[in-house]
């Protein structure tokens, strides 16, 4: 009898690893599908590739997950990127100040620092809105989202800016650096992902903000009579996220070597999804910056490995979608799973406590008293 | 029981997450009888209630309908069946009009369209019997919230119902209103209609009913005719077990004040015009545990929440350690030394997501973090302290929040607001729904936290432990401080007096 439970144990402890590490084991088996039908997808080279698109996600979804942590959404990522982008493109070729009848050649950290403000602006924007303003994150940065992209094609007035390399004698070359120079051998845009990540990963599991981001996704409610300064936390999480687009929207740009105001276009798609194949929950207070990466690294080793076997474009949408579907689905039978075990625990619980009541004092006979035994033997199995 | 029993409950028991609310109920309703179910906060009178209603389902037990035993589906499958309930919350969506709200989901059509004309006249003929002139094509939103209670009634009342179960329905009413629903209540006995009543107002159950049913945590302890009961026999029983076995020795020598409040006056914060807290002015002293009694609606909560930073208040100030406070956020005032432990857990105290740990530490994470980061070291050693001081009863620290059973969770809110280090402790019902066990453990802290120093103030609606468990007793009705006691010499009966002043007063 005991083989059997352990037997009954071990299968249910893999299975629970299974599904915890969902993720993870989802994304062993696109590397290993593809590697064994394709040559060429398991080479260095390809793996840098893909971990370099994977960083563009990857960066927008660790913004994304510290908005979503708090239940919130932010839909501007892409748009915000796009406006960025355009900033540093008219920077560095020339702001033309009419009033006092110059060009502007700025550095190229400036050109940095004035876009990276831009998109922190523009969480700045969000935060406002959702919590001074009340507005809910989806309506708040679904609004901002149309404010950027049109801001950013109102600058540019619908054209390309394509000369980003600045020239030695007005010093500001260097911007294409970003996405063309890769330290180790490795693209820049991925060491902005390691660090961001370090980062983020610091700033959710060891610092007090941490907390305050999971509880104000908890229970808001609860979060702020704790002492949590709920407003604060949502407004540095939108401010982070429109930060992190910045960052995105320069190294895209420097890749790219150009830039117009499509740039960026349903980015925040992606970055939504990679949150929540890792696990993160809309509802907020639940998700990783390891599952995170992880959900960026499945949907971008699936898509370039979809495109490695040559299936269509169209498919490729498809099964994103398929994916993402898939992912949420498992994610509710866990949680399920882990409900139902956190009551049966807590009905155990209970049952430790539950003698019946004593007699009251000059109770009379013929009142009734409490039968207080058998039927919790059946609740614990319906929960 | 004899022939005349029409709806029965046998044997149910319901359990919410970990906490029984009831254990194993046998409950008669007889026909054309009013019954008064009578119990204090927690006993599980609405479960019941709810159950027979067919909003709930029972986790065990059955429910017998003229001897047959049924299950209600949904509360209209009830109502088909002839049982129906008027909630303690209203159930009306202001949106609507008053005549829209009573035929909801169940509108009087001619062909496709709803026949207007045909439901004004009804609802017309309704209000009039509730003595209640407004026009049926008011919006349930303009009215005022004791208005709101009689559509919920006129709604009950224009249903096919055998058994009427109403739960509260005064809380809201005037006088005057009260004296028209008790009236109708009698020509809806005479009729054949059974009722449960359930109130907080005793002389309205001695008045009203023909048997009273007495729950106490979950279970019924009494039951008998009213003819052959007195109000001292409901208290004896609401209240029931050894007292001394529940409460803890209070250290009784207040030192220097410590929380002050002073001219307090809060409004509704969902109802601008009304005053909820009126002109409230306390000291609470350390070492001091301060009770105020109050029955729903008398202000409690508002004025716990007002001082701890959660509602605004139009009028007053709030002290702590001679530093003013009521300009400060939550965070602040937790720094300033002021800790809430608030009345509904799930909803204000705990955070779902988060582990029994990570909940304990939420308001007092200075305390664990050193150069900005979160020592985990410093965490444990913290919360297995405070678990242990609080005697929470938990698998692991890290289990979580979900898995403990409702006493054990109110045990680490408690814990939460001990950790960070208060010289004043306000409590909001810090014993609702929990069991006598978990009771006597929270008791056995606030007494312990006084004795520390601690200033503490807890607002409760249960007579027993208002008596029992504080220094000194402030009761509250309809807004304002109406008496203070001192418990030692004080009678039961005076304390339900002046917490039950004139309804109709304020009007």
């Amino acid at each position: 009898m005991t083989n059997t439970l352990r037997r009954r144990l071990d299968g249910r402890l893999v299975g629970t690893f299974l599904i915890d590490q969902r993720a993870f084991v989802a994304l062993i088996i696109i590397v290993a599908v593809f590697g064994l039908m394709s040559g060429s997808y398991l080479t260095t080279t390809n793996l840098i590739i893909m971990s370099k698109h994977v960083a563009y996600n990857a960066i927008l979804a660790l913004g994304m997950l510290l908005v979503i942590l708090t239940a919130g959404i932010d839909l501007s990522i892409g748009a915000t990127m796009c406006l960025t982008g355009i900033i540093a493109g008219v920077l560095l070729q020339g702001l033309n100040l009419s009033l006092w009848d110059i060009t502007a050649y700025p550095q190229v950290w400036a050109v940095i620092a004035i876009s990276l403000a831009v998109g922190t602006a523009v969480g700045f924007l969000n935060g406002l809105l959702v919590t001074r303003f009340n507005v809910a994150p989806f309506i708040a940065t679904l609004g901002t989202m149309y404010m950027a992209r049109g801001t950013a094609l109102i600058i540019s007035n619908g054209a390309t800016f394509s000369r980003l390399a600045g020239s030695p004698e007005l010093g500001n070359t260097g911007f294409l650096l970003i996405g063309s120079s890769a330290p180790l051998g490795i693209p820049t845009v991925i060491w902005v992902m390691v660090v961001f990540a370090i980062v983020i990963w610091v700033l959710t599991a060891r610092t007090p903000f941490g907390r305050w981001l999971y509880a104000t996704g908890g229970n808001e409610r609860a979060a702020g009579l704790s002492g949590v300064p709920v407003f604060r936390v949502k407004r540095w999480v939108y401010m982070v996220s429109g930060l992190f687009a910045g960052a995105v929207g320069l190294c895209m740009v420097s890749e790219l070597t150009s830039v117009n105001g499509d740039l960026g276009t349903s980015y925040e798609m992606n970055a939504i999804a990679a949150v929540v194949i890792g696990g993160a929950s809309l509802a907020g207070g639940r998700g990783s910056v390891k599952g995170t990466l992880v959900g960026a690294f499945v949907i971008g080793f699936l898509t370039d490995g979809l495109v490695n076997v040559k299936v269509s474009s169209f498919w490729q949408i498809f099964i994103k979608g398929l994916v993402i579907v898939l992912a949420v689905m498992l994610d509710q039978a866990q949680e399920k799973l882990k409900n139902r075990r956190a009551a049966t625990a807590a009905a155990a619980s209970a049952k430790s406590y539950a003698a019946p009541p004593a007699l009251p004092p000059g109770a009379r006979p013929g009142e009734t008293t409490n039968p207080g035994e058998s039927p919790h033997e059946e609740t614990h199995n319906q929960l | 029981m004899s022939g005349d029993v029409i709806l029965a409950a046998r044997a149910v028991t319901k359990v919410y997450g970990g906490t029984h609310a009831l254990r194993g109920v046998d409950f008669d309703v007889h026909a054309g009888k009013v019954t008064a179910l009578i119990g204090e906060n927690g006993a599980g009178k609405s479960t019941l209630m709810k159950i027979l209603a067919g909003v709930e389902k029972a986790t065990t037990g059955s429910i017998l309908l003229d001897g047959q035993p049924v299950a209600f589906a949904s509360p209209a499958d009830a109502v088909a069946h002839g049982v129906a309930i008027i909630h303690q919350e209203l159930s009306l969506c202001p949106n609507l009009s008053i005549g829209d709200n009573i035929f909801l989901a169940r509108e009087t059509v001619k062909g496709i369209f709803v026949d207007r004309q045909e439901q004004r006249r009804h609802v017309e003929a309704l209000l009039a019997r509730l003595e209640e002139p407004i026009s049926p094509t008011t919006l349930v939103g303009n009215l005022r919230l004791g208005q709101q209670q009689l559509v919920e009634i006129a709604r009950a009342l224009s249903q096919d119902t055998r058994v009427l179960i109403m739960d509260e329905p005064t809380s809201a009413l005037s006088a005057a209103e009260v004296s028209v629903l008790f009236r109708v209540i009698r020509e809806l006995t005479r009729d054949g209609v059974s009722i449960i009543y359930i109130s907080h107002h005793l002389d309205e159950c001695l008045e009203l009913a023909d048997y009273a049913v007495v729950l106490r945590d979950g279970s019924v302890v009494a039951e008998s005719p009213m003819a052959d009961i007195d109000m001292g026999w409901i208290v004896r029983h609401m209240i029931g077990r050894e007292q001394s076995e529940l409460f803890s020795e209070l250290a009784g020598v207040p030192g220097a004040p410590v929380l002050e409040i002073r001219g307090l006056s809060v409004t509704d914060p969902e109802n601008p015009s009304r005053v909820v807290v009126d002109d409230v002015s306390l000291t609470v002293h350390a070492g001091e545990v301060v009770g105020v009694y109050g029955l729903m609606g008398a202000g409690r909560t508002e004025l716990l929440e007002t001082i701890a930073g959660r509602n605004k208040a139009f009028a007053g100030s709030v002290w702590l350690a001679g530093g003013r406070i009521d300009k400060l956020s939550i965070g602040d005032r937790i720094k300033a030394g002021l800790a809430l432990a608030p009345e509904d857990r799930q909803r204000d105290g705990l955070v779902p997501t988060l582990s029994v740990a990570r909940n304990m530490t939420l308001s007092a994470l200075k305390r664990i973090t050193q150069h900005g980061l979160v020592s985990h070291r410093t965490e444990r050693g913290l919360v297995a302290e405070e678990i242990a001081e609080t005697r929470v009863k938990t698998e692991s620290p890290a289990a979580p929040i979900g898995s403990l059973s409702g006493g054990n969770q109110q045990k680490v809110v408690l814990g939460k607001a001990i950790l960070t280090k208060p010289k004043a402790l306000v409590l909001d019902e810090p014993t609702r729904g929990i069991d006598v066990g978990a009771k006597a453990d929270i008791f056995a802290l606030m007494a312990a936290q006084a004795r520390g120093g601690a200033a503490v103030l807890f607002a409760t609606s249960e007579l027993a432990e208002v008596q029992h468990a504080s220094d000194r007793i402030i009761v509250m009705s309809r807004g304002r401080i109406t008496a203070e006691f001192d418990p030692a010499t004080v009678t039961q009966e005076a304390i339900l007096a002046a917490s039950d002043t004139d309804q109709g007063e304020h009007r």
